[in-house]
């Protein structure tokens, strides 16, 4: 922690005797800053697996991806929690013995800054030319007021006793240094309620569409242990529209420039209020925030059946692939006799590359072209099993055509027609509540200025004593600091020049050493 | 705050100017070194005065590369019309920029003559992976960097990094020094190394100034991660992820966190500390290079292909 550590964490090396000997040793052991240091590289070296490996709070599919490739490898790390390595046993055993360690640091040396805190500086040592950093005076008479009001000034808690006054400043370093590390402990604690009560998830929002914060329209959703669904803030919104601006010329063309969602959203009995969510500027909704991810296009259909009817008219989720949103999507069609199933590529700027495949060369909306694939039969909507929308299980079906539409063409198939009229988008939003994100921030505040304190304010004693000589006195004048301290000196000829002056003393009779 | 901005076109005109002063700045600063070495070569008790005065010249040399990359990277910054730290290039240019004037306003102060070297040494390499591995053309920025927090953030880390280098030249030659002076404490001659160490300050010394600048950074650099993860909550919904750039951000943090507890730790003062350092500062440059890289991670901005 800082220089004075020394004396608070021993270096033990006595034997222990008997259980409770082993405990007390081990719990010396543990606050001593060597353990503290070796505990801290342990720290640094564990955090590195986690950023090697995929992990399953981060992504899902990357760790099953690399389970399927590395199948000897694979179990065995997952096995020592290296897909997981954040909430691992041995991570969370190095954090929790260091903050233990901390702990038994910080404690003795709150009730040790406490205690220094109230107490009076410590009086004069005998032999203050012994110091390393003194000089002295010669004077007539003796004026321990004048020295004392000279200290005061330059900010020294004082204590005046017969022959001198002392005088200390700078408890802010200890302060700081002691604010710093309990706003770690508080930091982790802060990351442990966020964890423990909170929740995130994601939806995806077509225009025009509406929804409900509730646990069903979460495509993912990734609640804390504790979360009750009590806390799920009761609001809905709609996407009015989502706006996308892309770089058309430049040295990067087809890079999204900005993308903004424009919202109307209620809150559960409030009115409905309109505001737009941007990448970096959430939307805060009582507890819960609603942040922008991303965009996609959401193409519009309209399919009838042989007799006219419209059986389908929505628009249809189409994944983005690409850059250049070549996305991909599926239009299931339950009402019809036979039910119908479209497999769709999507591109809004199509070309033909020299493979002869069907791409993308621009996001934005240039020369939309969209191509289906139809089949027909049971999609098996019917029986309950919840299906994955994004995907049509053609094992069952049959194939029923193939078809290139533009904007506004129709495709008459054997059994009804379908017309691509319009071309929505949808946004994809994160939808979090971490109760303990406030009380993260502040700690973190508080330990940066705590640590900028405990690195920048400069703790130091000083002594002014008056001794008997000759006929009037020598004025000694000492001065220490509990840590390496460049300004030391600079500061002990200010106390010295200063106190001559209030003592009247002339610049030129200066016999320091 | 950046949404109703128009979109301003990149201008090419002002990005080739850019390039040609980071160009010419090279150039300088290649002379320096060579200046910075013949100085550094001359013995410092047979030709003092001559040393000096070419120390002085190499000094000159040292502000004028500086300032045709002031040009450089202020020109490359209007070209975007934003701040120029959008990418590897730009992190790069700016972060060499900022090493520089922190030693040229040092020096203003103390005579860090001795250092000079040091110091070109990384700048130079620093700008000829820039122009070379990481370079790319002046663009827009990708929505999730269109952030007041890409000043705030991304500039405290771009300055860290610059003191970060610093420190470990010190902390590095302090390791020089104090080989040396053990050698010649146990009556051995002073070796190969005894070289660099007649011509920089003692051990003691640089410990000193490794700390003054390791002491001055750690709290800006606790600053950068805390500014980062404001800023990522606001752009991914979360403050803390364990992102790959993140966990070594948090790596570095630890390794400068271990630095400045060895240093007030017995038995860790001197050589052990200084080499914790030099560790940190590998973990820095890892994080910069092969994480910003290799790693694929929500932090993928390098603009390298």
């Amino acid at each position: 922690m800082s220089e004075s550590t020394q004396n608070i964490r021993p270096e033990v090396n006595d034997i222990p005797i008997g259980p409770l000997g082993w405990l007390r040793w081990f719990w010396r052991q543990l606050t001593t800053m060597r353990v503290a240091l070796q505990l801290l590289f342990l720290l640094a070296v564990a955090s590195i697996p986690g950023s090697v490996f995929p992990q399953r709070t981060q992504s899902q599919l990357k760790v099953r991806e690399y389970l399927a490739e590395n199948p000897d490898l694979g179990p065995w790390l997952d096995r020592f929690g290296m897909f997981d390595v954040y909430g691992s046993i041995w991570f969370t055993a190095i954090y929790v013995l260091l903050m233990v360690s901390l702990m038994g640091c910080i404690i003795p040396r709150t009730k040790v800054h406490l205690q220094a805190s109230l107490a009076k500086p410590p009086r004069s040592p005998k032999n203050l030319h012994k110091f390393e950093n003194y000089l002295s005076f010669n004077l007539d008479t003796k004026n321990l007021a004048a020295v004392e009001k000279v200290l005061k000034e330059d900010k020294y808690r004082v204590r005046v006793e017969e022959d001198h006054v002392a005088g200390e400043k700078g408890y802010l370093r200890e302060t700081g240094n002691l604010l710093f590390h309990i706003a770690l402990l508080f930091i982790l604690f802060a990351v442990a309620i966020g964890s423990l009560f909170g929740y995130r998830g994601q939806i995806i929002i077509r225009e025009g569409i509406a929804m409900t914060n509730v646990l069903a329209q979460y495509d993912t959703f990734a609640p804390g242990a504790l979360f009750n669904t009590d806390r799920l803030e009761a609001f809905s919104v709609e996407l009015e529209r989502l706006e996308v601006d892309f770089e058309l010329a430049g040295n990067t063309p087809g890079q999204a420039l900005d993308f903004r969602a424009y919202l109307k959203h209620s809150e559960a009995g409030g009115k409905e209020t309109s505001s737009v969510i941007g990448v970096n500027s959430p939307l805060d909704i009582g507890n819960a925030s609603m942040f922008l991810l991303g965009h996609g296009y959401a193409p519009v259909f309209e399919i009838k059946d042989r007799d006219g009817n419209v059986v389908f008219n929505d628009s249809v989720i189409f994944l983005p692939q690409d850059g250049n949103f070549l996305s991909i999507g599926v239009i299931k069609v339950p009402d019809m006799d036979p039910q119908y199933g479209f497999d769709g590529i999507f591109a809004p700027t199509a070309a033909i590359n020299a493979q002869g495949n069907f791409e993308s060369i621009y996001p934005d909306i240039v020369d939309p072209i969209l191509f289906l694939a139809a089949f027909k039969g049971d999609l098996g909507l019917d029986e309950g099993v919840p299906q994955n929308v994004f995907q049509l299980n053609t094992e069952e079906l049959k194939q029923a055509g193939m078809k290139t539409l533009s904007l506004g063409d129709t495709w008459e198939f054997e059994d009804g027609s379908i017309t691509f009229t319009r071309i929505d988008r949808f946004a994809t939003f994160n939808i979090a509540s971490d109760p303990g994100q406030n009380f993260a921030l502040i700690a973190a505040l508080l330990a940066i200025i705590g640590v900028t304190a405990s690195l920048y304010v400069q703790r130091r004693r000083v002594w002014v004593r008056f001794v008997p000589a000759g006929m009037g006195y020598q004025v000694e004048i000492a001065m220490i600091s509990r840590h390496e301290d460049q300004s030391l000196e600079s500061a002990l000829f200010h106390i010295y020049s200063e106190c001559k002056k209030a003592l009247g003393v002339e610049e030129s009779t200066h016999n320091g050493n | 705050m950046w949404k109703n901005r128009p979109t301003m076109a990149i201008n090419r005109t002002l990005a080739e100017y850019s390039n040609t002063f980071v160009y010419l700045s090279m150039f300088v600063l290649a002379i320096t070194l060579f200046v910075f070495a013949y100085a550094f070569s001359q013995s410092r008790d047979e030709s003092a005065s001559v040393s000096r005065r070419v120390g002085n010249i190499a000094m000159s040399l040292t502000w004028l590369s500086t300032l045709l990359l002031l040009v450089g990277v202020i020109l490359r910054g209007i070209s975007a019309g934003r701040a120029p730290w959008g990418n590897m290039y730009e992190y790069s240019i700016t972060g060499t920029l900022l090493a520089l004037v922190i030693f040229l306003l040092y020096s203003l102060k103390r005579d860090i003559r001795w250092l000079g070297l040091f110091v070109i040494i990384p700048a130079l390499l620093s700008l000829g992976l820039a122009i070379t591995v990481l370079y790319s053309e002046s663009a827009q920025l990708i929505p999730a960097l269109k952030s007041y927090w890409l000043i705030i953030h991304v500039f405290a880390a771009i300055v860290s990094g610059g003191l970060f280098t610093l420190g470990a030249s010190v902390s590095g030659l302090q390791i020089v020094a104090s080989h040396v002076e053990s050698r010649i404490a146990n009556g051995e001659s002073p070796g190969r190394l005894g070289f660099i160490a007649s011509r920089i300050p003692d051990a003691n010394t640089l410990d000193l100034f490794a700390y003054r600048i390791h002491a001055f950074v750690f709290p800006l650099w606790t600053f950068t991660v805390v500014a980062g993860a404001i800023w990522a909550r606001s752009a991914w919904g979360r403050y803390w992820g364990w992102d790959p750039k993140e966990t070594w951000a948090f790596i570095t943090w630890v390794g400068y966190a271990a630095y400045l507890h060895a240093r007030i730790t017995i038995g860790w003062k001197g050589n052990k500390a200084a080499t914790i350092a030099l560790l940190a500062f590998a973990t820095f440059i890892f994080n910069y290079f092969l994480v910003n890289i290799f790693f694929a991670g929500l932090h993928s901005y390098a603009g390298v292909d």
